[in-house]
């Protein structure tokens, strides 16, 4: 089959032989009122208020949106204001631990019986895309479009990254309990797992699991980045392709990941909301690479502490891998709903680009086929009629071109930019007609 | 903690940069470049470094001069310097060469905005202006292993041996009389990953398919003259030459077709610099011509909207 290019990366796995742990609770959990990506929830508690795990702190009203619960039984201590990553604010409830973690009474698992019954489910579970992206789950599995295939997310391309594959090793039987509760509630037919090569523990003990029933596929895939990209992997697990503009139910797909599969299954049995994650905590500047199941809402610096990092050598600190992560500005950030991995380097250099040499590199490992220095010069030339000729919404910002060009340029951070300037644009057009 | 570095993803960076590609290429120059020292003798080898440390000045002084950052270190120059070097006869008075190099990187390069900016190849064209304003210094070639000098090379001559013609023991410029150590440079490159045999392959072959057609030897003028080194090192050119497989590959053709009309229907025995110039000023409609097609992109999204 023809494949998608990408770029091959060192792995750095090094924490993939960690079993999962858990760490002390922190002295305080501050819970962001916005861990998806839609509209912010409004707090639904009020400070020196007492909290259980499971409890709602944060209500989710606006569609797109789902509830934010407690991670730790306590008091609220506080309601503060809260800085996303996409530059605005949000409250945020704080909460003084009070070691009880007694969970909350009104947890009970949900009666299952109906896809509406998972649609609700899900978005009273609190659940969000768990492999980074943050998106409601509940959404997906509303799509008015007929699904027929369910493709299950267990790439895991980024470096560094093991707890997606944590998850497949030690609770294969959650995953696939997932895989087959969404399947049934769907009526989707059939499903494809799609996972790097680099991970063979995890594929022979999905493929072991699933080997009864022919309905579910165990993909086993090439350890290129960015094989987990939602249009890259629909494309190599099913063939089929997303076109401009569309989303996959479009084309009859869905797309979870694995971690996320796992989650749904086992709010089914125990009724108990998305208040903790299991984060990757790795880097140069950490000595002891592992797993951690930690509440939402840990600061980093508890998972840092624990993971024996040295404080003084870190330069940058990634929520997420090092191709899409995110920068954290302090590691008293909270751990979000979608954070799948802590990272921590040593080394932070920006290299000044210097002129395009058009080697093309760019070009040869873009996954979508795009042209990255020609998109890039559009864009400074702000020419959005030529940046849409080029096709620059399909660019998902997997960062190859960024990686591999030798003069060090921008690209990927300049295709954003250049998202926002059609975005703008569109407005503009809106506004006039 | 330290304060923390905030930026925009991908944190990690590929090791590779435009001074390592720059150094490859050298690298893959200097198998001719070697030829052309025992071919030619010391002469050679000044003139090689003279036209190299020129054209790293003159790029030092535009960019001092045009207050731009120094660029000189990044070896592009240099590998201009070098490959106008070689594309002169190892007699060149060397006023003429540095003449050359001003030319190649001041004139053809820097004047339009430097590295990647250039419209035509630096080299070719200050060869083209030497050609044209010292016709006699730039054909008077020398007989290798001897003083003697003679105005003919293979192309026009027609009788020398392929051995000769493969291994360089032939009269012509420095680096272009051993088709072998060039084919070597360009294998290198090409397993590094810095070229794309597409073009030469497509030039070399569209020239030996026309030859063949006009019942001359294929083999022979494919072996002599400017072609194989104009064809690995100079249709190769990133910023002169299309970006696209497609583009490298009508670019590639175009060379070839090109150099043999010339070489076959013009008075010039040498065809392959004005086929490449004539061809990197195509270049910018080639790689129009041939947009890749994007992932999922909708064939019509390109066109012009309809108005609603």
């Amino acid at each position: 089959m023809k494949r998608l290019h990408g770029i091959r990366l060192p792995h750095r796995k090094h924490a993939e032989s960690r079993k999962i742990e858990t760490i002390p609770l922190p002295a305080r959990v501050r819970l962001p009122m916005q861990m998806h990506m839609g509209p912010a929830c409004t707090p639904a508690v009020a400070v020196k208020e007492h909290v259980s795990i499971g409890q709602i702190v944060g209500t989710a009203s606006e569609e797109g949106a789902v509830p934010v619960h407690a991670s730790v039984s306590g008091t609220v201590t506080a309601i503060t204001p809260y800085l996303t990553a996409a530059g605005t604010e949000v409250p945020c409830v704080e909460i003084e631990p009070d070691g009880k973690q007694t969970v909350y009474a009104g947890c009970q698992p949900p009666k299952l019986e109906t896809k509406n019954d998972l649609i609700r489910a899900a978005r009273e579970s609190g659940c969000v895309g768990l492999g980074g992206a943050g998106f409601p789950t509940y959404l997906k599995l509303s799509a008015k479009q007929k699904l027929d295939m369910l493709i299950v997310n267990g790439a895991e391309c980024e470096p560094y990254l093991t707890s997606d594959c944590r998850q497949m090793v030690e609770a294969p039987g959650d995953v696939l309990g997932g895989i087959r509760l969404i399947m049934k509630l769907l009526k989707i037919r059939e499903c494809r797992i799609g996972i790097e090569n680099n991970k063979p523990a995890a594929l022979k003990l999905l493929a072991y699991g699933a080997a009864a029933d022919e309905n579910i596929r165990v993909v086993p895939l090439p350890a290129v980045y960015p094989q987990g990209a939602e249009k890259v992997l629909i494309f190599h697990t099913s063939g089929r392709v997303v076109p401009e503009g569309k989303i996959p139910a479009d084309i009859g797909v869905i797309v979870l990941n694995v971690s996320t599969c796992a989650f749904l299954y086992q709010y089914s049995k125990t009724g108990i909301p998305l208040v903790e994650r299991v984060v990757t905590v790795d880097g140069p500047a950490v000595k002891k690479p592992c797993n951690l199941r930690v509440p939402v809402g840990t600061p980093q610096h508890d998972l840092l502490a624990f993971a024996e990092c040295d404080f003084d050598r870190v330069k940058k600190l990634l929520s997420g891998g090092p191709m899409m992560g995110r920068a954290l500005y302090s590691d008293a950030q909270p751990v979000l709903k979608q954070q799948n991995g802590l990272v921590a380097l040593t080394k932070a250099p920006s290299p000044e680009p210097s002129a395009c040499l058009r080697c093309g590199r760019c070009m040869a490992v873009c996954p979508m086929k795009l042209m990255p220095m020609e998109l890039e010069r559009a864009y400074r030339k702000e020419d959005t009629a030529l940046l849409e000729k080029l096709h620059l919404p399909l660019c998902m910002n997997c960062g190859c071109c960024s990686y591999v060009c030798p003069a060090k340029r921008r690209l990927a951070e300049s295709h954003q930019l250049a998202k926002a300037l059609l975005r703008k644009a569109a407005q503009r057009e809106e506004a006039n007609a | 903690m330290n304060s923390l570095q905030v930026s925009a993803s991908p944190h990690a960076r590929a090791l590779i940069s435009t001074r390592h590609i720059m150094l490859a290429v050298i690298a893959a120059l200097l198998p001719a470049a070697l030829n052309g020292f025992i071919q030619f003798g010391m002469r050679a080898l000044i003139l090689l470094l003279v036209t190299t440390g020129s054209a790293m000045g003159f790029e030092m002084l535009a960019r001092l001069v045009m207050r731009r950052r120094q660029t000189v270190l990044d070896c592009s120059a240099a590998v201009t310097g070098l490959l106008l070097g070689l594309n002169l006869p190892a007699g060149m008075p060397f006023w003429q060469a540095v003449l050359g190099s001003f030319i190649a990187v001041v004139i053809v390069k820097q004047l339009f905005g430097g590295l990647g900016q250039n419209f035509a190849n630096p080299a070719i064209v200050a060869r083209i202006v030497l050609m044209l304003s010292f016709p006699a210094t730039m054909t008077a070639f020398q007989i290798p292993g001897t003083d003697a000098v003679s105005g003919a090379t293979p192309l026009v001559t027609g009788t020398a041996g392929y051995w000769d013609l493969l291994l360089g023991n032939t009269a012509g410029c420095i680096g272009e009389t051993s088709a072998a150590a060039i084919l070597l440079g360009g294998l290198f490159l090409c397993i590094c990953g810095i070229i794309s045999p597409v073009t030469p392959l497509a030039c070399i072959g569209s020239l030996a398919l026309c030859t063949w057609l006009a019942g001359n030897d294929p083999l022979y003028q494919i072996l002599s003259g400017g072609l194989m080194l104009g064809a690995v090192f100079m249709a190769t050119d990133y910023a002169t030459t299309p970006l696209t497989k497609p583009g490298k590959l009508l670019f590639g053709i175009g060379c070839g077709v090109l150099t043999f009309v010339i070489r076959q229907f013009s008075t010039y025995p040498e065809g392959m610099s004005f086929a490449i110039l004539l061809m990197n000023l195509l270049t910018p409609y080639l790689d129009r011509m041939t947009r890749t097609h994007p992932f999922g992109a909708d064939n019509l999204a390109g066109k012009e909207k309809p108005n609603a």
